[in-house]
């Protein structure tokens, strides 16, 4: 396993600390006075989301950690395992519902999506920044109301719940903002 | 991933970071600065960049330069140092009978790199023959009021920084004390930290709970430094001693660092042995401990206060940018 120095430390770089995965999100270099080089970091955990603050000397290391990004093909759920398949090697992925978080809630069938392995075993997902969701059920739209302040909740295909614009109808295709979980726009009536 | 939005004009590989609207306001400076010495009848002088002594110091780091003879060897030749900051040159001036003198010059430190720093800068640096660590504070002060535009600077102990804001005596404090001083603060701790690493303690503790207050309103001045954290500083024997050292802060960033001037020789060749050692127990090369500043020191130097001054991160703030880049024309990635 490779190890950066801290001077080889720079925002993106992804690093292993006691075992698990870190993406290096900001390095501030910073010197005090006469005093010695000190590497300020904040690292995002990639399994659990959470940022921790970690100061580094010069001379100190950290390990590379083995992450990359690949394309899959969403499949099927199975219980609680979503099933992914690499779209160039046609080997197959598991992600549990805890990793999968909000995400469940855009995942149709056949969707190519970004995801995230540590050590070749696949740790989170990246869903496109838009879908495209037909809504399978809501309160009926009050005709000619086109006012997009007023909104309800509509359930789509996946089983989730969006708030919409209440002009919105069963059988109505929309837009939604994978990284908001909000509504953009209709796309098809 | 961005669909639909203009692609961004990519700026050419030669072009410099910094825009000519910026690198103009930096020319400025430049002027205003210069005004600022001669009007106070300051010789301004040139010293060399290449030089055979360099400043003996743990956390800096000059570049060697082998001045070859032979073109065809170039490899085996005087081993000579881009100068950290011109202090030895000047104050051979001094030694020598100048009177209070300044420059503009580039200066070099290895391995420094970040928002705040490129290994190659620009530092002013000024010694006024005659003055003490008051008058010392003063004439930065000055500096820091007509270029800055900002007010005078307030001038606090950096005991008293220690004690409003960290709640811990820097200057008589153990390092069990100062340890549990920078947990209670949450300051974060490298794992290479150890206990008996006092200056290290001081260091973390400066640049996590007292630096981000310094010069908000307006300009700061800390002084009145630890004596392990006295470099070139002459130490005052007062209960407990101080070095009489003092820095400048604006905006929580560090913009110059001042001494009354130590012109005891014996006293800096013990300080350059001291370093020396914790430069090789850090695995860093020791540096000539025999130089022509000693032999100077030791002809007279005169009593003086002496500050360098980083130019880039002054035209940096007055120019309200965040990042030295924007004032560089080619910092170290395109240089």
């Amino acid at each position: 396993m490779a190890t950066y120095k801290t001077s080889d430390f720079r925002k993106g770089l992804k690093v292993q600390i006691d075992g698990e995965p870190y993406l290096m999100i900001e390095m501030n270099f910073v010197k005090p006075g006469k005093g010695n080089a000190l590497y300020k970091c904040k690292l995002r955990n990639l399994l659990r989301g959470t940022v921790l603050d970690r100061t580094y000397k010069g001379g100190d290391s950290l390990e590379s950690a083995d992450v990359e990004e690949i394309d899959v093909q969403y499949l099927y759920r199975q219980a609680d395992l979503f099933v992914f398949m690499d779209n160039k090697t046609f080997e197959q992925y598991e992600l549990s519902t805890e990793q999968i978080e909000d995400n469940w809630k855009y995942l149709k069938e056949g969707m190519v999506c970004s995801m995230t392995l540590f050590n070749g075993n696949p740790i989170s997902l990246s869903p496109p920044n838009h879908v495209e969701l037909k809504v399978e059920y809501c309160e009926p739209g009050v005709k000619g109301d086109t006012a997009t302040n007023v909104t309800k909740p509509v359930k789509v295909e996946t089983g989730a719940e969006i708030l919409c614009p209440s002009f919105i109808n069963m059988g109505n295709i929309i837009k939604v903002d994978t990284r908001t979980g909000t509504y953009v726009e209709r796309v098809s009536t | 991933m961005s669909n639909g939005s203009a692609p961004e004009t990519p700026r050419p590989e030669f072009a410099p970071r910094a825009s000519l609207e910026a690198l103009r306001f930096r020319a400025g400076m430049l002027r205003r600065v210069r005004r600022f010495f001669e009007e106070r009848g300051f010789l301004e002088v040139e010293t060399p960049l290449l030089s055979a002594d360099v400043v003996i110091d743990l956390h800096l780091d000059p570049l060697p330069v082998t001045v070859f003879a032979d073109p065809r060897q170039a490899s085996a030749g005087r081993p000579m140092w881009l100068q950290t900051s011109p202090e030895f040159a000047m104050k051979r001036l001094l030694a020598a009978g100048f009177p209070s003198i300044y420059q503009i010059t580039h200066a070099f430190r290895g391995g420094e790199r970040g928002r705040l720093h490129n290994p190659e800068f620009t530092l002013v640096e000024w010694y006024a023959v005659g003055q003490g660590l008051a008058e010392g504070i003063q004439l930065l002060s000055d500096l820091a009021e007509s270029t800055l535009q900002r007010g005078c600077a307030e001038a606090m102990a950096y005991r008293d920084a220690f004690l409003k804001w960290a709640g811990v005596d820097p200057l008589q404090a153990g390092c069990a004390e100062l340890a549990a001083a920078a947990r209670q603060n949450g300051v974060a701790i490298p794992d290479g930290q150890e206990l008996q690493d006092r200056d290290g303690w001081l260091d973390l503790l400066l640049v996590d709970c007292i630096e981000p207050h310094l010069g908000r309103s307006q300009p700061i001045v800390l002084y009145d430094y630890p004596p392990s954290q006295a470099a070139l500083a002459r130490i005052r024997p007062d209960c407990p001693p101080v070095a009489e050292r003092f820095e400048l802060y604006v905006d929580g960033i560090e913009l110059a660092n001042g001494y009354h001037e130590l012109r005891d020789a014996e006293e800096l060749r013990r300080r350059n042995e001291t370093v020396n050692r914790q430069r090789a127990a850090e695995g860093k090369r020791t540096l000539p401990v025999e130089s022509r500043l000693l032999a100077a020191m030791e002809s007279g130097l005169p009593p003086c206060t002496g500050v360098a001054l980083g130019f880039d991160r002054l035209v940096m703030l007055a120019f309200e940018a965040s990042d030295l880049a924007q004032v560089l024309p080619f910092p170290l990635e395109i240089a």
